[in-house]
């Protein structure tokens, strides 16, 4: 056991190492990067209430723009009339100082990862009653609706969009952008492992589990689960709200439906992410996440204007052909590494079955 | 209230007629919707989509120089084998698997419809002219196209049609067994894959016939699909599986509650009062059964 803590320390900090040196080793893929790193989040705490809880959310997507539009919003109102910047131009006659931009970031955060989890936690009890199929079409009715809601109001700029914050102008270095952004998404996946690691250690994720397999059975042994299902959809939306902010400040431009609520593409991305590398799973959604942004990456440059189409090629191949994932594939392959034991005579009965 | 609908009565009038004709239409492809739902269990997102396309069907029609009210008769039948190809290729994986996965694997097939209408038909808001003039009524004060007219009447036979063909033919009674029990069906000789492919071949073929009366009455865009594919699955949820009438009823409350929400809330908050009236009737389905399984607790 303590060999295995060891491994584990040298695993991590070895990630944490690499983590760190990324923007300096690859510095012209900072923006990428940062991407991954958002991805990676999402494609996590999807997994917490998808994966782990069973409830297949095509919504979480609303609660990253709404993080997203909380982040900018802030960031502008604490200084400067909000109306005045959405007007066109308004960006050019407000200029936000050095530490008026952080400290609106800062805020705008926090606010961002509080908003959404309360919206979550007040919509929770309505829509978590829904089951299977009824709780995925709701949601991605909300995100929908959030997105088309959003293009219609004046003040975060409708349908026209919103210009974030420019990064401050005093700051010379032309690096610092890049890093500063990739740094804070970094601390957020950092964070966002730690707390699903915690989760995966705790009661918490076997309720969550229990839920998933037998949601009546698992009330009858006296889990309020209605309790536990909201909670762990706050959890989601929390890091959704967190991530969404950081990409309006990275992107610098907010459009109601192709950039905060893009259930086209962030919203399905997030979903077949996890299930691309297993839902479930701890590591799962992170290969899942990095292997589908190289993916993306690598291939969207060949295949320009074809993209969605690969993209909804890949959705039914995986998700016709690999339900399991990766993980689940691996798991199958080699269930020893997984810690399960197998009876060779049961596993050869069940081959004869087939 | 100072909305300007509730000052001139007239354009309630107005409103009540578009919303009946335009639900009507909707009722149509929410049947097929019930129709596969009911049969093979699965959720379509590609629904909207199959219907985009067959209204692209009319419009090619028409910029061929054919009048395109001729895409009613032609589109399902391209539409059809559209349908019977896509089950062959990907829903037959996912009849007997989670609704999930068919959510997702349709919404897979719903981006490729829409990238691919998006490269062959461009991005522009499009229109097949019927040519069929309006009907005034109501001293001048209310105006009807009659192409909306026509394409409610067309619905209507259409569905007449398909539910005598459901009540008498073979394979209509086929369907209706595979619905009932795909298991037993088999057992009594049925041949369910054949029956899922006529049912998804069916479902396409009366969103062809749908799309190309939108093309004739409404717009057509690439990526418009979705609504419809919403509008669909919420009539289903309030009528229920198999029922005609009430598939008819819920489609024109639809209609109603779409042209009221435009002139109340405004033209660009439209799609968006459709996606919260979805939620806002799952939230209310949700209380309903919760109230029933009360004794549980």
């Amino acid at each position: 056991m303590n060999a295995l803590k060891q491994k584990d320390l040298i695993l991590y900090s070895g990630l944490i190492i690499l983590g760190l040196a990324a923007p300096f080793l690859f510095s012209a893929f900072k923006v990428q990067l940062t991407y991954l790193c958002v991805l990676i989040v999402l494609a996590m705490t999807w997994n917490l209430q998808g994966g782990e809880m069973g409830y297949n959310s095509f919504g979480n997507i609303l609660f990253y723009g709404l993080g997203m539009y909380l982040t900018s919003s802030v960031q502008v109102g604490m200084f400067f009339p909000l109306a005045e910047w959405t007007e066109s131009g308004g960006e050019k006659t407000f200029v936000h100082t050095t530490a008026q931009y952080f400290q609106g970031i800062g805020v705008g955060l926090l606010v961002a990862a509080i908003i959404p989890t309360i919206v979550a936690g007040a919509i929770g009890y309505a829509i978590l009653g829904l089951r299977g199929h009824y709780f995925a079409i709701c949601t991605l009715g909300l995100g929908i609706a959030a997105g088309e809601i959003a293009g219609g109001i004046e003040i975060i700029g409708a349908g026209q969009g919103f210009t974030t914050p420019p990064f401050p102008a005093e700051i010379i270095d032309p690096e610092a952008r890049g890093q500063f952004f990739y740094f804070l998404s970094f601390v957020v996946l950092v964070l966002a492992f730690v707390f699903v690691k915690y989760i995966y250690g705790s009661r918490f994720r076997l309720i969550l589990n229990a839920i998933r397999d037998n949601e009546d059975k698992a009330e009858a042994m006296g889990i309020q689960t209605m309790k536990y299902k909201i909670v762990g959809w706050m959890c989601s939306a929390f890091f959704c709200g967190l991530a969404g902010g950081i990409m309006g400040g990275l992107i610098g431009y907010i459009d109601s439906t192709d950039v905060a609520f893009d259930g086209r593409e962030m919203g399905v991305f997030m979903v077949l992410m996890a299930i691309l590398g297993g839902k479930g799973t701890l590591w799962g959604p992170i290969i899942g996440a990095t292997l589908f942004h190289f993916l993306k990456e690598g291939l969207w440059t060949f295949i320009l204007g074809w993209q969605y189409v690969a993209l909804g090629v890949l959705i039914v191949v995986i998700v016709v052909y690999f339900p399991e994932g990766l993980m689940g594939w691996l798991r199958e392959k080699y269930p020893e590494r997984f810690g399960e034991v197998i009876d060779e005579k049961d596993r050869k009965a069940q081959v004869e079955l087939k | 209230m100072d909305f300007l609908i509730f000052k001139a009565p007239m354009l309630m009038v107005q409103a009540s007629l578009d919303g009946i004709l335009l639900g009507i239409l909707f009722a149509l492809i929410a049947y097929g919707m019930a129709l596969q739902w009911g049969v093979m269990n699965i959720i379509n997102i590609a629904q909207g989509d199959l219907v985009i396309l067959g209204g692209y069907i009319a419009y090619t029609m028409y910029l061929a120089g054919i009048h395109p009210a001729w895409g009613v008769i032609v589109s399902p039948i391209i539409m059809f084998f559209v349908g019977w190809a896509l089950y062959k290729l990907v829903i037959n994986k996912v009849v007997d698997r989670d609704l999930f996965i068919s959510i997702l694997a349709t919404f897979g097939i719903a981006i490729v419809f829409q990238q691919l209408m998006n490269f062959i038909f461009g991005a522009d808001v499009v229109v097949a002219q019927s040519g069929y003039g309006t009907t005034m009524l109501f001293d001048n004060s209310v105006t009807l196209p009659n192409s909306k007219i026509f394409s409610a009447v067309i619905s209507v036979l259409y569905a007449i049609g398909l539910v005598i063909y459901m009540r008498k033919s073979k394979l209509g009674r086929a369907i209706r067994a595979t619905a009932q029990n795909a298991r037993a069906a088999k057992i009594l000789g049925v041949d369910t894959e054949k029956v899922y492919a006529a049912t998804f071949g069916i479902n396409a073929a009366l969103c062809g016939i749908a799309g190309a009366l939108i093309s004739i009455t409404l717009t057509l865009h690439p990526y418009v699909g979705l609504p419809y594919t919403v509008r669909s699955f919420m009539i289903v949820i309030v009528a229920g599986l198999g029922n005609l009438p009430a598939v008819a009823v819920s489609g024109m409350g639809l209609g109603l509650f779409e042209e009221f929400a435009d002139y109340i809330l405004g033209t660009e908050f439209r799609i968006g009062a459709v996606f919260m009236l979805l939620v806002f009737i799952l939230v209310y389905r949700r209380f309903k059964l919760s109230k029933k399984r009360e004794y549980l607790k």
